[in-house]
Parts: C-alpha cells; structure tokens; sequence
C-alpha cells in the first residue's frame, strides 16, 4: 500500500464570492510525479499555494505528511521546497546570494549552504553564473535558479508552479530531465501545467480541475483511453467527408476544428488505416491520441481569460 | 462584534529568532552598496550646519540665549530618524513587497509574514540608528554637543526609528499604489520636519498648533529629547517626551502588522 503524504478533503477557497476551489478531494502518495492541470482560472495555483501554507483555507481539511497544513505550517514548510510560478528571486543579490540568503531563511549552517548552493548551480548548470546579478539572467537562467533555490532546503516534496512556461524547447528539456532525476533521488512531485505534453512526459497521476473543480482523475494513459481512445484520424473539412466519416464510424466522436475533422472512437488500432487504405481523404492523418486531446474535450476550446 | 473586528487589527503577532533572517537580508543588501549608503547622511548635515547655522544663524536671536547652531544641530540629528526609518519602510518595504514580491519568495519558507514584516521594522530602526549616529558624528566633530548624555541618542534613534517604520508600515499596507505615498510624505512628514521645534522653538507657534504637535508628531518628541541629549542633560519633564514614545510605537508596531497581514494574507 502506498503511503500519503498530501491529503485534501472537502478543501474549499473562496476569495469574496469567488470559489477558486470547490470542494475537491485528492490524495497524492509519497515519491510520485502528481501533476495539477487545468486552463487559466481553474484553481490550480490556489491549490498550490494551500498546501504549502501561505494561504488560509475556507474550509475543508488539508494534511501534508500526516500533519495539518493551519496548525503546523512552520513544520510543513520546512519540508517543502516551492518554484513558484512568478519570478520572486531576490533581484538585490547575485546567484549566488540568492541561495545562500534563501538557505538562511531555512536555518542552513553558512558553511553546509554554501556547500548545497555550490552543488545545486552544477545540477542546474548554472555555475558560471554564480556571481551575475538577477537582472541579466534569461527567463529560462531564472527558471532554473527558482528550482535551484527551492531545493535549498533538501525538501522531500517539491511543488512546481507552471515550471516551464516561457521556455524554449532547450530550457524545457533541461528543466525536465531534472525533475525526473529529482523523483529518483525519492522526492515527491506536485506541478501544475497547462502543457499536456509535460503532464504526459512527467507525471504518474494527473488531475484536471477546471472552475475550481476536479473532473477527472487518473494516470495519463488511462484519461487517453477513456476518454479519446488510442488513435485520432484527422482530415481536411469536407461537408461530404464529414457525413460518410458519420456513417463509417456511428460509434465515434467527431469534432469539426477550423478547417479540419478529428475523429475519436473507442475502437482498438487499426481502424482508420483500413479505411484509409480503401479511402483516400484530403491531408488525412492518424496520429495518437493525446492528454490535450483529453483536456480539450474535458475544458472546452472556449477562452478561458 | 464590534469589538472583535477592532481587536483584529491588534492581536499580538508570533514572532520568532527568524525577524532577524529578514533583517539580515536588508542589512545585506545596505552593505552592498554601504558607500553610497553613507553619503546623504554624512553630507547633508554639513550643509545644513554651515547654511543655516553659520548662514542664518547670524540674523536669529532665540530666546533661550542658545547659539542657532547649536539649536538646530539635534534636529538635524532627530530628523535623520525620521526620514530614513520613514521612508525604508514605505518606498522601500513597498517595493520589496509589490515589485520584487520579496515577502512572498520568504513566507514560502518557514518564516512567516508578521516575522518579514518585524525584521523589516527593525531594519528601519536600524537605519535610523545608522543615518543619525553619522549625522551625530557630524555634529560632534562640529564641537556642538556639550553633555555626556548624547550617548543616551544611540537607543533613542533605534527607538523613534521603530515608531516612524511601523507608522510607515501603516501607509504602505493601506496604500494603493507607489505614488500615493506622497500623501502621508508631504501632508504628513514634511509639516512635521517644519513645525516640530526643529528649526525654531515650537512655543513661537500659536498654542492650538503647539497641542496639535505635540499630540501627533513623533518628531516634536524626538526633538525635544536629542536636544536635550546634546545641550542640557536629563530632565524630569523628558520623561513625558519618552512615555509618549513608549506607547505609541508598540500601537503602531502592532498595528502594521496586523494591516500588513490582512493586504497579503486573502
């Protein structure tokens, strides 16, 4: 059996009238990539920012490792590393300082400190930047410094708040690759993204929330099946395409985006290249299914902000 | 519940040995730059000695039989509490806290807001206890100060400079934006640097304005006790100056805390 380390029940928010969080239960179990996603607006970072104590609950009840996140805040945080998704790094301090101060905010002994934010620069490859002032570095230098920064402390979870947005394919990878060799090292994972493609490359279970909602839960292949099936066959709008498509698969799910029909069923692989082998179609391709595929069924394509 | 929602505004904050983390931080970054730190008080002062003192002090004629010199010297020392505990804890707290959201990046951590918002209190104490022992210095190579107690203006300015920041701390949880502090700066601070017996005796204005004050200006006080730190020595009535100190920096201390929690904390 796995062990909890985050548990939310009945775990309300509301600013005024606003319900950013709506009731939701969730558990997430210790050493997993537990993954938060869900369009602008849905509750995520509130989520976030309550189990890391800096934002008081409405209602509800919150525990990180067995302990209550209004009681023992102090205890929680000291086991918590946080990459907050706004840049919040000291801009009065080098790279360096950066670390050192945000260690001494923890109790770090100056000489261990300097020990951790020698090795955490290497981790991030950001040692040659040690002595650069915040301003010059570029938002993927910043991101990096931010993860860097969070795990200062040696936390046991590490909460990331959108943790690649703004970034380049490169700094993405990067950013990637360090969260995984995080994980293995034993480190519990929380992130929240709107990117699919980084749920489905990191996380073990995700959550979809949307109007501070969950409306789905599983791991990512799981919610892929579910709900879109295994393959989607994609072709150029067409009216008289469209009505055979209907008839060909009755079963399916046809969705018309801009200039071009999807096709989701439920039904094992192979069945569109049948038909594509007998039919052929303008611009048509098979291609897997998706977790945005998912997501956009779940969400909607309406704008969210 | 009238009452509950006043008593609010003045629980008692949990701190901790973790203010001095945040104060620490402040204290690291004046250090960087501590040249140029230096130089407004150190400067100043000397200016304002030879303009006003050997300058205009020449045509005044106060009724204490004091040199002008030697009358405006302690003010220029109480007023350096005032200014820069004053403005640490409204532009500069301000900008931590809404432009470089210093204050959230530290209370993700295990120090929470009312020990960032103390630590940034003391720091602006401790600049006051910075600026005016320079400009104190000033004054003392001057040859202006004529008792032993000037030592007693060391806690003095940690003091008044502790009051001036939580005041501070009150404006800058309650303002809306960055330019508004010019209400408190100049409808506040600035009568304040005229009209507190700085540079003439407050008993040349008219007595309505006299009370007004000496009930509301924390630098009439301030004033009154350096220059008797510098001139005279201890005198009973000081007491009366101190007291007045002594209870209303806890008000305020507590206070802008509890305002600053509720701004940050939804």
């Amino acid at each position: 059996m796995q062990e909890v380390i985050i548990q939310a029940e009945s775990l309300t928010k509301k600013f005024g009238d606003l319900v950013a969080v709506d009731n939701i239960d969730f558990k997430v179990f210790k050493g997993e990539c537990f993954g938060f996603l869900g369009p602008n607006g849905a509750g995520k970072t509130t989520t976030m920012k309550m189990v890391h104590c800096v934002l008081p609950l409405t209602a509800g009840k919150l525990t990180v490792a067995g302990m209550n996140v209004t009681m023992q805040a102090r205890e929680i945080k000291k086991m918590i590393g946080v990459a907050p998704q706004e840049d919040n790094l000291d801009p009065d301090f080098t790279v360096f300082h950066n670390l050192m101060v945000y260690a001494r905010y923890f109790d770090v002994p100056q000489e261990e400190a300097r020990r951790r934010s020698e090795e955490l620069l290497k981790f991030v490859q950001l040692d040659e930047k040690r002595s650069v002032i915040i301003d010059q570095l570029s938002a993927g230098m910043k991101r990096r410094l931010i993860l860097a920064r969070a795990l200062i402390n040696e936390p046991q979870i590490l909460i990331l708040d959108e943790p690649t947005t703004g970034l380049d394919p490169q700094a993405r990878h990067l950013i990637w690759d360090k969260i995984k060799s995080l994980q293995k090292q034993g480190v519990t994972i929380v992130l929240t993204t709107h990117y699919m493609e980084e749920a489905a490359q990191l996380c073990d279970r995700t959550l979809i929330m949307d109007y501070g909602k969950i409306i789905e839960e599983g791991t990512p292949s799981d919610l892929i099946k579910k709900h879109v099936g295994e393959e989607v066959l994609e072709v150029a709008y067409d009216e008289a395409v469209l009505k055979f498509l209907r008839n060909a698969f009755p079963d399916a799910r046809l969705e018309v985006v801009s200039d071009r029909i999807q096709v989701f069923t439920n039904q094992p692989k192979g069945v569109f290249s049948q038909i594509l082998s007998k039919f052929s179609f303008k611009a048509a391709m098979i291609r897997d299914a998706n977790l945005e595929d998912v997501f956009l069924k779940l969400t909607g394509r309406r704008l969210r902000e | 519940m009238k009452t509950s929602r006043v008593a609010s505004y003045f629980k008692i904050p949990k701190l901790s040995y973790r203010v001095w983390r945040v104060w620490r931080r402040d204290q690291d970054v004046f250090m960087k730059t501590y040249k140029v730190n230096f130089i407004p008080p150190l400067v100043e002062p000397i200016f304002y000695l030879i303009g006003f003192g050997f300058g205009l002090g020449g045509f005044v004629q106060l009724v204490e039989d004091v040199p002008y010199i030697d009358f405006i010297a302690p003010a220029l020392v109480a007023t350096s509490m005032m200014y820069s505990s004053f403005f640490e804890c409204t532009y500069g707290s301000f900008v931590r806290m809404y432009y470089q959201k210093t204050f959230d990046a530290i209370i993700a951590t295990p120090v929470n807001l009312e020990e960032v918002i103390a630590g940034e209190l003391l720091w602006g104490a401790t600049k006051s206890l910075i600026n005016s022992s320079i400009v104190l210095g000033v004054i003392l190579l001057f040859g202006l100060v004529y008792t032993q107690f000037f030592l007693l203006i060391l806690p003095l300015s940690f003091l008044v400079g502790l009051l001036f920041s939580a005041i501070a701390m009150c404006f800058t949880a309650i303002t809306p934006n960055i330019d508004s502090f010019n209400y408190p700066a100049f409808l506040f601070i600035t009568p304040m640097f005229i009209l507190s017996g700085t540079f003439f005796p407050m008993e040349r204005l008219p007595t309505e304005v006299q009370t007004v004050a000496s009930i509301f200006f924390p630098l009439a006080h301030a004033t009154k006790l350096t220059r008797a730190l510098t001139l005279e020595g201890l005198s009973a009535t000081l007491l009366l100056n101190l007291a007045w100190l002594l209870v209303t920096t806890p008000f305020f201390f507590v206070l802008s805390i509890n305002l600053m929690k509720k701004r940050l904390i939804k």
